[in-house]
């Protein structure tokens, strides 16, 4: 039970894979116009990456060396696939609006580097983990963003507007604030888990 | 007696430092500063006098709060509220010169690693920033000689276009009075409207060495030439519509006070020339083509980025150091 543990906490924390592995650049900058927007991306990135991984994991010993990578692009595409369509058939209107971004899933580097470096190795229930933690943290940091430039750029937190008359910064909803917003979280992010490493230093110093 | 003296270099000093070359430029300033108050009212003060406190605070608390040398004596911060209030209209709301305080200071300057390390220039980082995110608050100008409040601005005031909102429309206003133009009694920015003022400001650095004639030359010659040779109104008489493009918005206050900044700008003679032509061609083609009528701060920040390139592609050879062409 410790070692799942462990996988979820390493995908979602120590390696959170926007703050700390800066994968998946291109869906972490376009969609986090708003707080829903980067929740249902990171949702949906996460279920593909959670059943990408547990079937690639499964299928680990009969995909031959030379062509794992097209291996893994046929898995990977026939989820997106799936959750393209699902969210077409229940939430046309969040479909509407991350538009291209959910097809684009199938050559995310996230999901890549997960079957690459994590699931073509680990047995099937951890390279879920896996995926549910990475996932997880791929949800929690596009939401962050999401939520940030939504109460800059349009003075509302999940659409709920909180200040009657809009207050907004323009500048957070257009690209260049996916790019302030990203790095001043990343900066916060750096300097958070560089004081943690400092502490734990100076503590193991002291014994 | 001692004929001798042994010391290590520098053997040389000079009693410049930053501070001696902020004030002469606040100096320089304080002309345009006095024909706004004319031409805009006290409401100028106001903005003016809160850009700079906030300027100074925001720098006193990052680096307090940081645990830095605190550097608010320099004069820089005071420099950048200054021409952070000369480049809003002064129909701007007061919160909005505490937010372009906030992001040239602290985003652009400090977080960078404070002054000499920010590689765009924080004022017009700022201008930008607020432009974009406020467009109308940022583009609301009022006809000269009416006098906004200070404190409060009415929400009836009578917003006047620019010139150069015309030009973009692609109309030349007739019977243009050069005169108005070139002394500045015409609606714009605080700090922007006169020309003839920002001349001698310019002129007075130029005199005491603080800046170099060459990038101010090189970019106000290149919008010259191209507006004289390609005006975007084929209608127009060339030089009519050449005068109007120097004389109206940013241009004279960017070329000698902006695109000069040390920091953000090529220092050898080489590189300021292409810097100058650069920020020269990219503020007529932004006017000509671009989403927004003026162009000059777009400009400049693209050239403040290839200053470092500038510096090493025009570097000086040293003196009894290798020349160029044997390598």
């Amino acid at each position: 039970m410790n070692r799942y543990k462990s996988i979820l906490c390493n995908g979602l924390i120590t390696h959170n894979p926007t703050f700390v592995q800066l994968l998946g650049m291109c869906p972490t900058l376009a969609v986090t116009t708003s707080a829903i927007n980067g929740l249902a991306m990171g949702l949906s990135t996460m279920v593909v990456l959670m059943f990408s991984n547990l079937f690639i994991s499964l299928l680990r010993k009969f995909i031959p060396e030379q062509i794992r990578i097209a291996a893994y692009v046929v898995v990977i595409a026939g989820f997106v696939s799936a959750i393209d369509l699902l969210l077409q058939a229940f939430l046309p209107e969040l479909s509407g609006t991350l538009g291209l971004y959910i097809p684009l899933i199938v050559v995310n580097c996230i999901i890549f580097a997960r079957a690459e470096s994590f699931a073509s190795k680990n047995p099937p229930i951890d390279s879920m983990m896996d995926g549910i933690g990475m996932g997880f943290g791929f949800t929690l940091a596009l939401t962050l963003i999401g939520l940030c430039r939504e109460f800059l750029g349009n003075g509302s937190i999940f659409g709920i507007n909180l200040f009657g008359q809009s207050f907004s910064m323009l500048i957070f909803i257009m690209p260049a604030g996916a790019f302030l917003t990203l790095g001043f979280l990343l900066a916060a992010v750096r300097k958070i888990s560089f004081e943690k490493k400092q502490e734990s230093k100076d503590e193991g110093g002291a014994r | 007696m001692d004929l001798l003296k042994v010391s290590t270099s520098p053997h040389v000093r000079g009693n410049r430092t930053t501070r001696t070359l902020m004030l002469d430029v606040i100096i320089a300033l304080i002309p345009v500063f006095v024909w706004a108050i004319y031409i805009f009212g006290v409401r100028v003060i106001t903005l003016t006098s809160l850009s700079v406190v906030s300027c100074i605070l925001f720098e006193y608390l990052f680096q307090k709060l940081n645990h830095r040398e605190i550097t608010i004596g320099d004069f820089s911060a005071v420099l950048s509220g200054v021409l952070l209030a000369f480049n809003l209209p002064v129909s701007a709301p007061l919160w909005l010169c505490v937010i372009g305080a906030f992001f040239a200071i602290v985003v652009v300057k400090q977080l960078f690693g404070g002054l000499g390390k920010n590689f765009v220039n924080p004022v017009l980082a700022a201008r930008v920033f607020l432009f974009i995110s406020f467009p109308h608050q940022m583009t609301t100008y009022v006809a000269p000689l009416t006098y906004p409040q200070p404190w409060k601005i009415s929400v009836d005031i009578t917003s006047s276009a620019t010139l150069l909102s015309q030009l973009k429309s692609g109309v030349l206003p007739e019977n243009i009075s050069f005169a108005d133009l070139f002394l500045g009694r015409i609606g714009g920015c605080i700090g922007e409207i006169s020309s003839l003022l920002l001349l001698i400001g310019g002129l007075y650095l130029i005199a005491r060495r603080v800046i170099s004639p060459l990038i101010p030359l090189s970019y106000l010659g290149t919008v010259a030439l191209i507006t004289f040779f390609l005006p975007k109104i084929e209608s127009a008489v060339a030089w009519e519509f050449m005068l109007v493009e120097l004389l109206t918005g940013g241009l004279f206050l960017a070329a000698f006070f902006m695109a000069t900044d040390y920091v953000t700008s090529p220092s050898n003679p080489k590189g300021r020339v292409v810097y100058g032509v650069g920020c020269g061609v990219l503020t007529v083609f932004i006017r000509y083509y671009g989403g927004y009528p003026e162009g000059v701060s777009f400009a400049v920040l693209i050239m403040n980025l290839f200053v470092w390139y500038l510096d090493r592609y025009a570097k000086p050879v040293r003196f009894g150091g290798e020349s160029r062409g044997k390598k």
